[in-house]
């Protein structure tokens, strides 16, 4: 995000003349939807907006968003995005990346970017599988996941792309989906934190992943299997009839029951996004025994790098002058008469 | 002086060297015994004594080698004289050797006749056996055919050191100055610039400036004393009538960092460096970290890719990007150099080469990149290539690199090498004043009356225009994927990759109309014989070149800087010699490159020892051309396998 003045535009404003080239029903639709619809909630200007991608579905993105965008090579969207908030911190980046882009060939940018703290918002698309070379297996997708390069089931163990982040040393992870109603708030979260803000966007890749998220995001589960996090506001899920608590014996979260909706007496633990340990634990909860964690999971900014670049810049020039000349002729140095 | 540019009528001065007008000095130690240091400190008293210079570090990869091993020999080699020194020489005549494995090293380069100054105290039973030698080679009378001054430097140095109270192993590190007030004595050089730079360097800690100034002219006082009685004698060495000015001396690493800045500087432009650390290449991010207030950022990156990415992200927004590397970097960036190419942004990719494949040899020099920097992307990726032919040449390459770039929208390959990098000369210091200067014009408004900007709409020179996020109006998606004419919207019809890869391949192409047309470094611009070089071989080409001529053979040197594309007249040139040989630091890569263009029977001249050329080497190539040479039976030309020792290694 930017401190500038906020800029008055419409979701339409945000829309390119291109045509839009994902497979009919692809969770991708939605998300830029999203993005679109957030845009102009943040005040954002889209001269001052860049949307930097990879390789893979997700990365057409920036051909859908009228702003500046750069669509670049496999995994490396960090890294350019690097470079333009460096070069111009004035500007918004945004960089757009997903499972194989950005946990697989991109995997060491992705932890860089995020260890260093650059200013921008990185939206993972996670839709468990490579979608644009075919269908083959991810570093997201689960065991078993059968696939032109799995026939009989994958047998990698997955990464968790939020514990990654955390363990990057990101100072903001929060989790959506591309069909909820909740994801523009989490994309004005993500606007809002200054710093890098990482996003697992899972998304449902209809042609070769469909409906891989149904058992959180299927309307007759989401209550059930979904907990949204809110600052300040306890961890309750199932209509408030459960809740995460923590079990002081194993020092690990456990489910318990909230009768009478008296959550203080069940020991439901009140979420802080400035919490690191426990946003470990949310990250890490085993889905199924537990309900998918998703909302803003972790924000408690630190200093960007690019205002360190400068700040450093500042130091190492301070009462220097641009003088090419004496630069030149610096040194040890004699005069031949 | 080592003015490298232009056609030098040598004939005029085509008298033989005298040993009095130039001389040659091998410093070799251990790796933790401060002969770079030495070297360096040398080099500069020699520079400010007027002579011109050429030298050559040699150390190995290892940082703290273990001690008294023969791989962990470390050497500094200068060539100076009155007289103009393009190379660093082929044989030493005087070999400091620190201990036994430096000796057993390098005493097989020296020439016949050469003195050896050799630490006694070094030379025990222990670092004998480390640098496998039977018996002591200062005793049994193996150096017959040397001089040889060998006396207890170790002891001498503990002695004059003696007043400070400084800790054995801490005295025992003044050696490297004991050793140079000797050699500054040889060579008649005032000890004030080293007292002085002692005394600056140990600033923190005054007694050990004193420590190794005490050491220094006790070294400077042994060489009256040993005057007398052995071998040593004083050398004088008239300065070399130079042009008047300023001058400093400047390694290739530090001459490219100032030719980027001063590049950005003229393009109107702040700079963005990505780098990450490899050998021989960081040298470069080490001086631009100190040249901030020029408007340089660096980033040092998580990887080669990161760095080559970060460069190019810099450069849409409208930094000049530049990034570095040595050649297994530079493999690694080769996809975002074809991102580069593809979304026509300008970038300078500095490689200062080394020998390879794979690791190879790191701290080594080689050209074997040639091929990998004009043809090593996928699809059709042309860039262009410029190689440096020496340290101060690197300065103005750098330049034209940055001009090249930022004028046609393009990622250009800068080529230095090992050698061009770690070696230093003379140069004298340019009034920035005399630089033409090539500012960049971003676009502001749209470029098209329709509406809606066109970043793909070349001008009459093919070139796209450069729009910096932030512009109002302008916004607009680049990226790798193929492109529509004008709009650059993603298309890749048939017609339009055809139309597209025709537009990039023509742009590069017509950098070959803005460049200066080949010149004749050295002789005819026609005749029996051209010898045809790029990079580093400039000088070992040159000096051999005009020894062929002072014995009458018809052979010029054409030494060529924009490797890509190559200079217009260059075929032309060319065709007016009967024969061309190409020497290069690789299997005959260049030599390929002239053969596809020109249709000429280029001879390559081939040499990947880790070692420059020597000027012998060269010479006898070129004797091989012209059969009333007499001792010339032709054939292929094998390497001088003496003139810098590389010896086989044993490791541990």
């Amino acid at each position: 995000m930017n401190d500038m003045t906020p800029i008055q535009t419409t979701l339409k404003d945000w829309e390119t003349d291109q045509e839009v080239r994902w497979c009919p029903g692809c969770g991708d639709y939605a998300i830029l939807k999203a993005v679109q619809r957030t845009l102009p909630m943040v005040g954002a200007d889209p001269k001052n907006t860049v949307f930097v991608s990879g390789i893979g579905c997700s990365s057409r993105f920036p051909y859908y968003v009228e702003s500046y965008g750069f669509h670049t090579i496999h995994g490396r969207a960090p890294a350019v995005a690097t470079g333009i908030k460096l070069a111009n911190p004035e500007l918004d980046v945004w960089i757009v990346t997903g499972d194989g882009d950005g946990m697989s060939i991109g995997g060491n940018h992705t932890m860089h970017v995020l260890r260093r703290n650059l200013d921008c918002q990185i939206l993972l698309f996670n839709n468990e599988i490579y979608g644009l070379t075919k269908g083959q297996y991810s570093p997201t997708s689960r065991v078993g996941t059968p696939s032109p390069t799995s026939p009989i089931g994958s047998v990698d163990r997955p990464a968790s792309p939020c514990a990654f982040a955390l363990g990057a040393g990101a100072r903001f992870v929060a989790r959506g989906y591309d069909v909820s109603k909740d994801l523009p708030d989490v994309l004005k979260a993500a606007y809002a934190h200054k710093g890098a803000a990482f996003l697992e966007i899972f998304q449902n890749c209809i042609v070769y992943n469909k409906d891989r998220f149904d058992d959180f995001t299927a309307k007759a589960v989401a209550s059930d299997m979904q907990i949204v996090c809110q600052d300040g506001e306890p961890l309750l899920f199932a209509m408030k009839t459960k809740g995460l608590s923590l079990d002081l014996e194993t020092l690990s979260l456990k489910v318990v029951d909230v009768g009478d909706g008296d959550w203080r007496a069940a020991g439901v633990a009140v979420h802080n996004v400035r919490n690191r340990g426990l946003a470990h634990m949310l990250v890490e909860m085993p889905f199924g025994p537990f309900p998918m964690a998703l909302g803003v999971i972790y924000d408690d900014p630190a200093p960007t790098f690019e205002s360190a670049v400068v700040a450093e810049r500042a130091s190492l020039t301070a009462g220097k002058s641009a003088d090419l000349s004496k630069l030149l002729g610096k040194g040890q140095t004699w005069t031949v008469d | 002086m080592a003015t490298l540019a232009g056609d030098h009528d040598t004939d005029a001065s085509a008298v033989e060297t005298s040993p009095v007008e130039a001389v040659v000095v091998r410093f070799a130690g251990d790796s933790g015994d401060g002969m770079q240091l030495t070297g360096g400190q040398f080099t500069l008293s020699t520079a400010l004594a007027g002579n011109d210079l050429a030298t050559f570090p040699d150390f190995p990869a290892e940082i703290r080698a273990p001690q008294g091993t023969l791989f962990g020999v470390s050497a500094f080699q200068i060539n100076f004289g009155s007289q103009e020194i393009t190379t660093a020489g082929d044989a030493p005549d005087v070999l400091v050797a620190m201990n036994p494995a430096a000796l057993k090293v390098n005493v097989g380069a020296l020439k016949p006749g050469g003195l050896v100054i050799a630490d006694t105290g070094e030379f025990n039973k222990r670092n004998l056996e480390k640098a496998k030698y039977a018996e002591n080679p200062l005793e049994d009378g193996s150096l017959a055919k040397w001089d040889v001054l060998a006396f207890d430097i170790s002891a001498l140095t503990l002695e004059a050191v003696k007043p400070f109270g400084l800790g054995n192993k801490e005295a025992l590190r003044c050696k490297n100055m004991w050793t140079l007030g000797l050699a500054l004595w040889m060579f008649d050089r005032d000890r004030r610039p080293l007292v002085d730079w002692l005394h600056a360097k140990f600033a923190h800690a005054p007694v050990l400036a004193e420590a190794n100034i005490a050491a220094l002219n006790a070294g400077h006082a042994y060489g009256e004393t040993a005057e007398l009685t052995g071998p040593l004698r004083k050398l004088h060495i008239d300065p070399v009538p130079t042009e008047p000015g300023l001058y400093r001396t400047v390694t290739g690493a530090e001459a490219v960092s100032l030719g980027l800045v001063a590049g950005a500087q003229l393009a109107g432009l702040e700079m963005f460096f990505g780098g990450y650390p490899i050998t021989p290449a960081s040298a470069v991010l080490h001086h631009l970290v100190k040249m901030k207030e020029f408007g340089v950022t660096t980033f040092q990156a998580e990887d080669e890719i990161a760095a080559i990415c970060a460069a190019i992200g810099a450069s849409y927004a409208g930094h000049l990007g530049v990034t570095s590397s040595s050649g297994p970097g530079i493999a690694l960036k080769g996809e975002a150099m074809g991102l580069a190419i593809m979304t026509e942004l300008p970038l300078v990719i500095v490689n200062s080469q080394r020998g390879g494949p794979s690791t190879g040899l790191p701290t080594k020099t080689e050209q074997s990149d040639l091929y990998q920097a004009v043809y090593g992307r996928n699809g059709d990726a042309p860039l262009p290539v410029i190689a440096a032919r020496s340290p101060a040449d690197a300065f103005e390459c750098a330049i034209e690199a940055c001009r090249i770039a930022t004028q046609f929208m393009t990622p250009v390959i800068l080529l230095t090498d090992g050698y061009i990098a770690n070696a230093s000369e003379p140069w004298k210091v340019p009034d920035p004043g005399g630089f033409t200067p090539f500012p960049v014009e971003f676009l502001t408004e749209t470029n098209n009356p329709e509406g809606k900007p066109l970043p793909f709409r070349r001008d009459r020179r093919g070139v796209r225009p450069w729009i910096r996020p932030g512009t109002p109006g302008l916004m607009h998606r680049i990226g790798g994927i193929e492109k529509a004419v004008d709009t650059g919207n993603i298309d890749y019809a048939p017609d339009v990759h055809q139309a597209q890869t025709d537009a990039r391949k023509a742009k590069v192409d017509a950098v070959a109309g803005a460049v200066p047309p080949q010149e004749v470094a050295l002789g005819a611009a026609s005749g029996r014989l051209a010898v045809v070089g790029w990079g580093s071989t400039f000088g070992p080409i040159h000096q051999a070149v005009r020894r062929a001529r002072r014995k009458g053979l018809d052979v010029s040197h054409i030494h060529v800087r924009h490797i890509w594309p190559l200079p217009l007249n260059l075929g032309g040139l060319l065709a007016g010699f009967e024969q061309v040989v190409v020497p290069e630091m690789n299997t005959g890569q260049f030599k390929t490159v002239l053969r596809d263009h020109f249709l000429i029977d280029a001879v390559p001249l081939s040499k990947t020892s880790g070692q420059p050329f020597a000027i012998a080497e060269i010479e006898a190539a070129i004797a091989t051309f012209f059969d009333a040479v007499p001792g010339n039976e032709g054939g292929e030309v094998s390497v001088n396998e003496t003139q810098l020792p590389a010896p086989e290694i044993e490791r541990p």
